[in-house]
């Protein structure tokens, strides 16, 4: 990044204190006060939720994605042998490296824009008559068709941190559900329609199985769920390396590790046809926006656990039962987990492979944060997420830009929004600099 | 005097409750040893159970009937939950857990060995070649969170350090460069960890997993565009060579594990010493015990808080970073994508399993290496013991250990939380 | 100060005396005025200036991390090593300082024991030792006895006389007038952040207590005289456990009829928190009795306890009290959200809980921009009265007000005690504890004077508050009563 201490003053406590109102400002003594004696647990991912929420505006959420294109930008021109060679003469000819660093930067995001959003060239061909209206809608139905299982697994996420828990297992609740949806849907003979609904309540069920294990051990032992689920996560994607081999579920048409497929009744249809992917799942994602939204807000639950998630003593003093919450909050989110969960086998994957869930929890974390977890903030998260997703892949077979990429710029995102007050400093300096070298070429003259 | 005040004070109004934690844990190990027994006994050929003490089926071998053996190994489980139930002094409560788990272990593999052989010395190298990486994983984070921060990001440091040996161990076709750039490697992350924790005050397990994610895309990314296309290159590096101890590797069994093997094992060893004893008895290690547990009473007596925890973090990433280049200096000779595979958690879990101290964390990353060998062999000798579950074993055992059903787990008082002067 | 002194800092809680030390010990930043040592203005930015310039400071707080021996807390930032850049620590060296020091001043402690072990008194000599070791001149001890028993304070003031004899100065802060009349040299009494007085040792318990406890009666409560009827509130027996399982109520009697006001007089930390909150239904009942209008309430929940007809307005607001990131609105139902009218358990009714919202905030005076306001953005005064209109809003038997209106303003107190007397006219039966003196004789009924975990009187607000100072002080009508006898 760079030398440190030339920036201790700017990002000091002050800066950390938010332009907002004062009363919600992030009190450095609440902090200082977290020593052993008066351990407060749900206290410090309190803190940590003000700062993401108060600190950020969104500016600092556009500078943070700026800055990770470029930062992936520079990856993209270090990584190319052909266009690095070029640095090597560039004070003789700096044309070779800018122009050669700007065609093959400006190509690459070029095509993750028309992965994601839109192809202009689809377009004037349709309007042409070259091609169907359908290869218009591709990019967009690819970023919908991704961002569906994320919005799920981030609303998991999002949900159990303003009840003050750190769900880092959304993982392994995405991958349980996996499991039983997908069983649920091959195994189960039943009716169009019902099929459908059942596969996916055993995807939200086994996730909030999966979910209830943290919650119960915290409510009942104290056991930290950000330890607890970090286990449960690997625990649950060997469980499923081990399933999908068993009779009954292994396709035995198949040597490798993959199960039967989920019957038609079982998967979500699609929303366009025409070989669009886009399914069902997005609606989905919708209404559980929708519904977290007013769970969280109109339900005597969400007051509840959101009284827990920002102050577990008033709460308790009011008469609500914080071990009680917890619980059901990690069974909540649990489902949530699994729905996701399910809605990618059901959606898109089909049988069960031991990569079935990718990295869905995971992201789901990152997708929380960016969303400042609030539902709709996570809903707009995920649709980012998604069409990087999409876009990666059209940059991946277009550019030859790998799309493990797009997983760098996510993570860089979520750093920035994180730090905010890192992203001001860097932007600070910037513009001091740039002043600086303007009034010296400015004497020049 | 007056401490008999207060201590009687709190004898009688807090009454000792007769289920204490060794009480429930002897419970569970009866359990467990009424299991064996009866289980693990009656599943088991009455047939020779061979442990030879070589790399193969020759040689000698400890012998012992499989069904005598599990029953009886079962009933030594149940005698140690028993005494542990009946209560005893504390000084006894590790020797009889660990007497209890080791028998445990002896019964199963009785019933699963039976008519058939296992060589030790082959398992045992195998336990700790597995285990290598997690040792110095989790001596990384002692180093992190016995001074109070938080470490998810090992699995992030053994990625970067694999890749780094990889690369740069191919470039300078030098083992001990590739070495160095493995500790550098770790090194990137743990300082990204430090600085974003500790000055920008970014929350340590988000920090951790978001890490991971980066190290693992910045990895796959040039891992695609350097390395598969030109892996002569950038992803040939030299292999590890075997230091052979003259005199020790001679002594049978021990020697071939201990003193005929990569220099990467005697580091790791040597660091499980050091660290163990510097942690313990020197003025480093009191600062950073004192910095994990109470970094207020710390800053009291004019101990620079952050200064120590930087120090700590970093020598962290160092060791981390080497024990990523286990992965492509030792174990497979090239880089590949996402090679380390939640490994870096297994690690955590040895740090957590081993309750945050060296020797416990080695011993801990010892006993997931040997289930994870289990899980090896098991399948290569075509048990019906699924290998998943060998595999569950480390997230399994760190679970029940934290939520107190066996023994007691206490993370550093101040782990986690950042240190603001008030 | 002067070498060989022992001077102590009187006050109330949160009149400004720990602030003051933090600052000379470089733990806080002074906004404006300075620091002599030795004549010399010295700067105290860290902890190690102040080690630097001869002050130890033992923390009200202990500054001893609970998981080391006392050896190693000892020397703990100035270890002696051996061995250079090893930096081995050198133990024997350790121990026998300790030894060394443990023995000179009487302060005997096992060097190798682990401090979280160790009853609270013997932690305070490590505490002490740890200063000594650093060579100090001047030691300041904040609250030392607050946490210790009779013996153990009277070992503490015999070290402290020891520690005098050897040349060292001592600033001794506390609010018990006993120890400060055993020992001081100089006594300075601080309220409110200011010196309101500097008195000899010779001053009597009263002037002190005067000055103490303090300023004029400001406010006087009008009140028509109580109609008390039968027994709302029966407390026999009842024993309580502070965190550290150290008993804090330690069998009190109490009875809180309908239409009375019951006040509790007493220097906080005496009990009074963990009587409440066992009350609550918050904290565990070690032994004895508590019944509600006859129903026993041992063992239920908060809140089955809320339900069963008691407001409860807890000591500390902002931690106990509020959601401070929740709107008004939200606050003002938060033990009533899943009640009709503003809910059913299930789905909340917005409408209603705003309507009602601003209804109250009109009945009660609540100074706020809207009902959707984070309650953290209101003054202390408000917010406290955000708590009262809450827990008046429905109707009660039993009404508890913990420090009703610390760090509130004037014009709120006295709206507040308006409403408090006003809930007793009705016939509720109130009980109030404040360690605000004033407070409780304006407001009560019957006055009981909590003390070391017992009601060791019940008087009539028409006592002399000197006498009523003295008794929170521990010292009863029938003469300077040893703590012992209290004890006993």
């Amino acid at each position: 990044m760079s030398t440190p201490d030339d920036r201790e003053p700017a990002v000091g406590p002050a800066d950390r204190t938010p332009a907002g109102p004062e009363g919600v400002a992030v009190d450095p003594a609440v902090a200082a006060t977290e020593q052993p004696g008066g351990e407060r647990q749900p206290s410090l991912p309190q803190n940590f939720l003000q700062n993401l929420w108060a600190a950020n505006t969104v500016t600092v959420t556009v500078l943070s994605m700026v800055l990770a294109l470029l930062i992936g930008a520079v990856l993209i021109i270090v990584s190319d042998p052909d266009v690095l060679a070029t640095y090597s003469y560039i004070t003789a000819r700096p044309s070779d490296a800018i122009n050669g660093s700007w065609t093959l930067v400006s190509e690459a995001y070029a095509n993750l824009f028309k992965g994601a959003i839109v192809d202009p060239a689809a377009v004037s061909g349709w309007l042409a008559g070259e091609n169907t209206w359908q290869v218009v809608f591709a990019p967009i139905s690819e970023t919908l068709t991704y961002a569906a299982p994320l919005v799920l697994t981030g609303l998991a996420v999002a949900l159990a941190f303003r009840g003050g828990l750190f769900n880092i297992g959304a993982q392994g609740q995405a991958v349980i559900g996996t499991i039983t949806a997908a069983v649920a849907g091959f195994v189960l003979p039943l009716p169009v329609g019902v099929h459908l609904i059942v596969a996916l309540l055993a995807g939200a069920l086994g996730g909030a199985l999966w979910g209830f294990i943290p919650g119960i051990l915290k409510a009942r032992t104290g056991a930290h769920e950000v330890i607890t689920t970090i286990m449960l996560n690997y625990t649950a994607g060997l469980f499923l390396g081990w399933i999908i081999l068993q009779g009954g579920i292994h396709d035995p048409n198949r040597s490798d590790a993959i199960s039967k497929r989920v019957d038609g009744s079982a998967q979500l249809p699609g929303l366009l046809g025409g070989g669009l992917r886009v399914n069902l799942g997005i609606v989905l994602a919708v209404a559980a926006t929708v519904a977290v939204a007013w769970l969280l807000n109109r339900s005597a639950f969400g007051f509840e656990l959101r009284a827990v998630g920002a102050n577990p003593d008033a709460a308790r003093t009011a008469g609500i039962s914080v071990t009680r919450t917890y619980v059901l909050l990690m069974v909540s989110a649990g489902a949530l987990s699994g729905l996701g969960g399910a809605t990618q086998v059901l959606g898109t994957a089909h049988t069960l492979t031991p990569q079935v869930a990718g990295n869905i929890g995971f992201d789901g974390l990152l997708v929380a944060l960016l969303g400042r977890t609030r539902p709709w903030g996570v809903f707009l998260a995920a649709l980012l997420f998604g069409a990087l997703r999409a876009g990666g892949n059209r940059m991946q077979s277009f550019s030859g830009i790998s799309l493990e990429l797009v997983t760098v710029v996510q993570a860089l995102i979520v750093i920035f929004i994180a730090a905010p007050a890192l992203v001001k400093a860097m932007f600070r300096l910037r513009a001091a600099r740039a002043a600086r070298l303007q009034t010296s070429v400015a004497k020049g003259w | 005097m007056s401490t008999v005040t207060v201590e009687d004070l709190a004898g009688v109004t807090v009454p000792r409750r007769f289920w204490t934690r060794e009480r429930k844990t002897g419970a569970v190990f009866v359990a467990l040893g009424v299991l064996a027994a009866g289980l693990f006994g009656a599943l088991a050929p009455a047939e020779t159970a061979r442990f030879t003490l070589s790399e193969d089926a020759s040689g000698a071998a400890l012998k012992i009937n499989g069904q005598f053996g599990a029953i009886l190994f079962g009933i030594v489980t149940i005698g140690a939950g028993a005494t542990l139930l009946a209560g005893v002094a504390r000084r006894w409560t590790s020797t009889l857990l660990g007497l209890g788990i080791l028998a445990f272990v002896l019964s199963f593999l009785c019933w699963q060995v039976a008519g058939k052989f296992m060589p030790l010395v082959d398992t045992a190298k195998g336990s700790l070649e597995l285990a290598l990486p997690l040792i110095l994983g989790a001596l990384a984070g002692v180093l992190c969170e016995r001074s109070g921060v938080v470490n998810v990001a090992i699995e992030g440091q053994f990625l970067m350090g694999a890749f780094g040996a990889a690369l740069v161990g191919t470039m300078a076709a030098s083992v001990w460069i590739g070495l160095l750039s493995a500790a550098v490697g770790g090194l990137v992350i743990a300082v990204l960890l430090a600085v974003l924790a500790m000055r920008y005050l970014v929350d340590q397990v988000v920090l951790g997993i978001v890490l991971n994610l980066l190290a693992l895309g910045l990895t796959g990314f040039l891992y695609e565009r350097l390395m598969q296309p030109h892996a002569d290159v950038y992803n040939q590096p030299p292999r590890m060579p075997t230091w052979r101890i003259p005199g020790l590797a001679d002594i049978p069994v021990v020697g071939p594990v201990l003193f005929n093997t990569n220099p990467l094992v005697y580091l790791a060893l040597i660091l499980v010493a050091v660290i163990s004893v510097g942690l313990a008895r020197t003025r480093w290690g009191l600062r950073t015990r004192a910095v994990g547990e109470h970094p207020a009473a710390a800053d009291t007596v004019g101990i620079r808080v952050k200064g120590t925890r930087y120090r700590n973090v970093l020598l962290g990433g160092l060791i981390a970073g080497a024990g990523g280049a286990f992965f492509t200096l030792v174990s497979t000779g090239s880089f590949n994508k996402n090679m380390t595979s939640g490994a870096g958690f297994i690690a955590l879990a040895a740090l957590i399993f081993g309750r945050w101290t060296p020797v416990g964390a080695f011993f801990a990353a010892l006993f997931f290496g040997f289930a994870n060998k289990l899980a090896t062999y098991l399948s290569a000798i075509g048990s019906p013991v699924p290998s998943q579950f060998l595999n569950m074993l480390p997230y399994l055992a760190t679970l029940i250990a934290v939520a107190g059903l066996v023994g007691r787990v206490r993370a550093p008082a101040a782990d986690g939380k950042p240190f603001i002067k008030g | 100060m002067e070498p060989g002194e022992i001077h102590a800092l009187l006050g109330e809680n949160g009149a400004g005396k720990s602030t003051l030390m933090n600052v000379l010990y470089g733990l806080l930043q002074p906004d404006e005025g300075e620091i002599l040592v030795d004549g010399a203005p010295v700067q105290i930015h860290t902890s190690r200036d102040a080690i630097a310039a001869g002050i130890g400071m033992v923390h009200q707080h202990f500054m001893l991390v609970p998981v080391f021996t006392v050896a190693e807390n000892v020397i703990l930032g100035a270890e002696k090593v051996r061995g250079g850049l090893l930096g081995w620590l050198d133990r024997g060296r350790a121990r026998r300082e300790v030894l060394d020091v443990s023995t000179r001043y009487g302060l005997r402690v096992d060097p190798d024991a682990i401090v979280e072990d160790l009853p609270v008194g013997i932690q305070q000599r490590v505490e002490i030792i740890k200063a000594l070791t650093r060579d100090v001149d001047l030691l300041i001890l904040d609250e030392p006895t607050a946490v210790l028993t009779p013996q153990e304070t009277d070992e503490l003031l015999a070290v402290m006389r020891t520690l005098k004899a050897d040349g060292k100065s001592i600033v001794f802060i506390t609010h018990k007038l006993r120890e400060v009349k055993a020992i001081a040299d100089r006594i300075t009494v601080i309220r409110r952040g200011r010196t309101v007085g500097t008195a000899s040792p010779d001053a009597s318990e009263d002037e002190l207590a005067a000055l103490m406890v303090g300023r004029q009666v400001s406010l006087v409560v009008e009140k028509p005289p109580a109609a008390p009827r039968g027994p709302i509130l029966e407390i026999g027996g009842l024993v309580v456990n502070d965190e550290r399982g150290h008993r804090a109520v330690d069998g009190v009697d109490l009875t809180v009829r309908a239409g009375e006001v019951l006040g509790i007089a007493g220097v906080q930390g005496n009990g009074q928190t963990e009587l409440v909150e066992a009350i609550m239904g918050l904290r565990p009942v070690v032994a004895g009795s508590i019944t509600l209008d006859g129903a026993p309430m041992v063992g239920r929940s908060p809140k089955d306890v809320l339900r069963a007809g008691v407001g409860y307005v807890p000591e500390d607001r902002s931690v106990d009290g509020l959601v401070k990131e929740f709107s008004v609105a939200e606050n003002l139902v938060l033990d009533l959200y899943d009640q009709a009218p503003f809910g059913n358990g299930l789905v909340l009714r917005p409408e209603k809980i705003a309507a009602s919202a601003k209804e109250r905030i009109a009945q009660f005076d609540v100074r706020t921009s809207s009902h959707e306001s984070p309650v953290g953005t209101l003054s202390g005064g408000n917010q406290q009265k955000v708590i009262v209109a809450r827990e008046l809003s429905r109707p009660l038997k039993l009404f508890i007000a913990s420090q009703p209106t610390r760090g509130v303003d004037v014009g709120s107190i006295e709206f507040i005690h308006k409403q408090i007397i006003h809930e007793r006219d009705i016939g509720t039966a109130v009980l109030v504890v404040s360690s605000e003196l004033d407070e409780v004789i304006g407001l009560a009924d019957r006055i009981a004077v909590m003390y070391r975990g017992r009601v060791i009187a019940i008087v009539s607000p028409d006592t002399p508050r000197e006498e009523i100072g003295l008794l929170m002080a521990g010292i009863t009508g029938e003469g300077p009563a040893s703590d012992e006898e209290v004890e006993a």
